[in-house]
């Protein structure tokens, strides 16, 4: 944790190097639950409780269109079942939050990610005793063979399925999945797995993908692939990203904006340079008795 | 052996170097044993003076006849929910029960025809599924389980009850419905010579249909297993909450895999009262699911064809033991205190039961399964 908020301090210190692109994120107020100019997930009022710990809190959270957006915090700060109340799969104790324009409120996780926004698991979930392909070609949606009687008749998906089976073949090449494309899921290795599960994401064809850790396990020459992939997922189809990591510099290197929770509640929000200095992020992750940063900078 | 060694590689990276031949030689070793172990019985019976080839046929009759066509289509739709779906329900015997009493019922009680009576299995088959499925299917796979393993003992003992006896005659059951289905029977009558055996016309005409169903059965589970809902029903053995989140409607996926599998069950069970000519409750034991997943596991789960090579090779196995004991009992070979004719039923089963834990020891994947397969952590 110490070793996250170390990080957190130092990217903060390189700071000014970042990209002076025209930011559309320059007039939004750096402050929790600050209105964006186009956000595509709105979020009020949520509150999730485990017995007696309240575990998310969230007032008011906008997440803008077409960019990234890191969410970072300490361990147990209800980040992933934020993460999970957002997507369905788990249902908040009061709250509403819509996408694209659309309540989601009490609806079920399959019909969150047919309108669009996809999640990928902290532990990864590859359809082990499936092969790539088959992982791939599963996430492929409004699929006709899907149903029932229709699956009796192979005239009716033959033609889809062979179209899909090109987009996923080339969607592997493109995460240099395409030589296991015949292995089980299984067989892959950690970092094969996180790619394969963005692959398999983007497959379905998402406005918004949802990643929970994707770095985690992960070594440090496909973390930058990794990392790669997630701007090529803004920049070349304008997708939204949503993220959960415990990197800093993974954090302060890709996103355009940062939110920060502790204790289930947002607790900063602002651009990665502006987080890192931020005096509640650093109190959330090394409690507010600490030495200040430029010690630990000398460190 | 090296089974053991893969699994506890914590990476669960690594797999065998050599899959294909690992899986080939213990798909033949497997054989081996099949074919090797009758044989040393055959031989062990030969030299205590027993007929063996009388022993051999004994086991070729019921390997092949209706009863081992009944045991594969239970085990077929058994296969869809625990195969395929990853659905533990240990309640098929239930599907088998409303089967039998549909055809039982419609024609012994309100006289339809066994049309009537097919249909009527059918439906009971669905509604039951429909009313296990849907509170059940939202919770862990053990409930599920737990509940189906209930539900036909519940289902067996309303049956029995003596309130159902206008409907079910309870404990003493129904006959006498199965005349229409012998009465369709084109062959002519007269003795038929297949292979060993020499069979009636009536057992021709029960084998035909029985093994036409499992036929049937397997092309329909072929077509369904190969399209992009096979995929879907695979994808939720492996991971529901991927399958959601890729959105699929893992619920409704899950209930018609359960309604598939009970309705293929059922209409096993209906071959089955079809070819007994009689139904009684007390049949329907819990046992008769685990004989089912025996079938399915010896055969190899999630193979279109394990349940059927399965099911002859599990009725050769117990049929022929069977046969073997009672002939030795009945010579004096073996120890009558244990193998008296009352006995026999149990101490074969018994055996069976050792069969399936070496099974599950030494080749859990069956004879069609996978070795590799078997070997991946998937979790």
């Amino acid at each position: 944790m110490s070793n996250d908020a170390v990080s957190a301090a130092k990217a903060a210190g390189d700071g000014s190097s970042a990209a002076a692109a025209p930011d559309p994120l320059a007039q939004v107020a750096p402050e929790p639950g600050s209105a964006k100019p186009d956000p595509i997930l709105v979020a009020d009022d949520i509150r999730k409780s485990f017995g007696g710990l309240r575990a998310v809190d969230v007032e008011h959270l906008e997440v803008s269109r077409g960019l990234i957006t890191g969410l970072i915090g300490p361990n147990g700060a209800g980040k992933t079942t934020f993460f999970n109340v957002m997507t369905g799969f788990d249902s908040p104790d009061r709250g509403r939050w819509s996408f694209d324009g659309h309540p989601l409120a009490g609806m079920p996780a399959h019909r969150v990610a047919r309108r669009g926004m996809v999640r990928t698991f902290q532990l990864t979930k590859a359809l082990g005793r499936m092969s790539v392909l088959e992982n791939m070609m599963l996430a492929a949606v409004d699929q006709r063979g899907e149903r029932f009687l229709s699956s009796l008749v192979p005239g009716l998906w033959r033609g889809q399925e062979e179209e899909n089976r090109t987009r996923a073949e080339e969607l592997l090449a493109r995460f240099k999945l395409d030589r296991m494309r015949d292995e089980y899921a299984a067989t892959l290795s950690g970092g094969q797995k996180k790619l394969l599960e963005m692959a398999r994401a983007l497959m379905a064809q998402p406005k918004m993908v949802m990643l929970d850790e994707p770095m985690a396990g992960v070594n440090p020459a496909l973390t930058q692939s990794l990392l790669g992939h997630v701007k090529a997922l803004r920049d070349d189809e304008g997708m939204t990203v949503l993220f959960v990591e415990h990197d800093m510099d993974v954090v302060m290197d890709i996103s355009d904006w940062v939110v920060c929770m502790a204790e289930g509640r947002i607790i900063a929000e602002g651009s990665p340079q502006s987080i890192g200095t931020n005096k509640a992020v650093i109190d959330a992750y090394l409690g507010s008795e600490h030495d200040e940063p430029a010690a630990e900078d000398t460190a | 052996m090296t089974s053991v060694e893969q699994r506890t590689d914590p990476q669960g990276d690594t797999v065998d170097e050599t899959p294909e031949s690992s899986g080939a030689r213990g798909r033949l070793t497997l054989l081996a044993v099949i074919v090797v172990l009758p044989a040393a019985v055959m031989a062990a019976a030969e030299l205590a003076g027993l007929n063996s080839r009388a022993i051999f046929i004994d086991a070729f009759r019921t390997a092949t006849g209706p009863s081992a066509a009944v045991y594969a289509l239970v085990a077929i739709g058994l296969n869809m929910h625990f195969g395929y779906t990853g659905l533990l329900n240990f309640g098929q015997v239930g599907f088998m029960l409303v089967g039998a009493y549909g055809v039982a019922i419609a024609v012994s009680t309100f006289g339809l025809s066994i049309w009537v009576g097919l249909v009527l299995s059918i439906a009971m088959a669905v509604v039951l599924a429909l009313l296990l499925g849907l509170p059940t299917l939202r919770l862990r796979a053990d409930y599920l389980a737990i509940t189906t393993i209930a539900a036909a003992e519940i289902l067996r003992f309303v049956f029995r009850s003596s309130d159902a006896r206008p409907i079910t005659n309870g404990v003493f059951g129904l006959r006498g419905f199965a005349d229409e289905f012998y009465r369709i029977n084109p062959i002519p009558a007269g003795d038929y010579q297949f292979l060993f055996l020499t069979l009636n016309q009536r057992r021709v005409w029960q084998m035909v249909v029985a093994w036409a169903l499992v036929a049937l059965a397997s092309v329909f589970m072929w077509a369904l297993m190969r399209s992009p809902w096979g995929r879907v029903i695979k994808s939720i053995r492996e991971d529901e909450d991927a399958a959601r989140s890729l959105g699929k409607n893992v619920f409704s996926y899950k209930m018609q895999s359960l309604v598939i599998g009970g309705v293929i069950g059922a209409i096993g069970g209906a071959m089955f009262a079809l070819t007994l000519q009689t139904v009684q409750p007390d049949t329907f034991l819990p046992q008769l699911t685990f004989y089912a997943y025996t079938v399915l596991i010896l055969g190899g789960a999630a193979r279109i064809m394990g349940p059927v090579v399965g099911s002859v090779i599990f009725w050769f196995i117990v049929a022929g033991f069977d046969s073997f004991l009672r002939r030795a009992a009945a010579v004096g070979v073996l120890p009558g205190e244990y193998f008296s004719t009352g006995s026999i039923g149990a101490v074969r089963f018994a055996f069976v039961g050792l069969g399936l834990m070496l099974l599950m020891i030494y080749r859990p994947q069956g004879l069609f399964g996978d070795r590799r397969e078997m070997q991946l952590d998937v979790k």
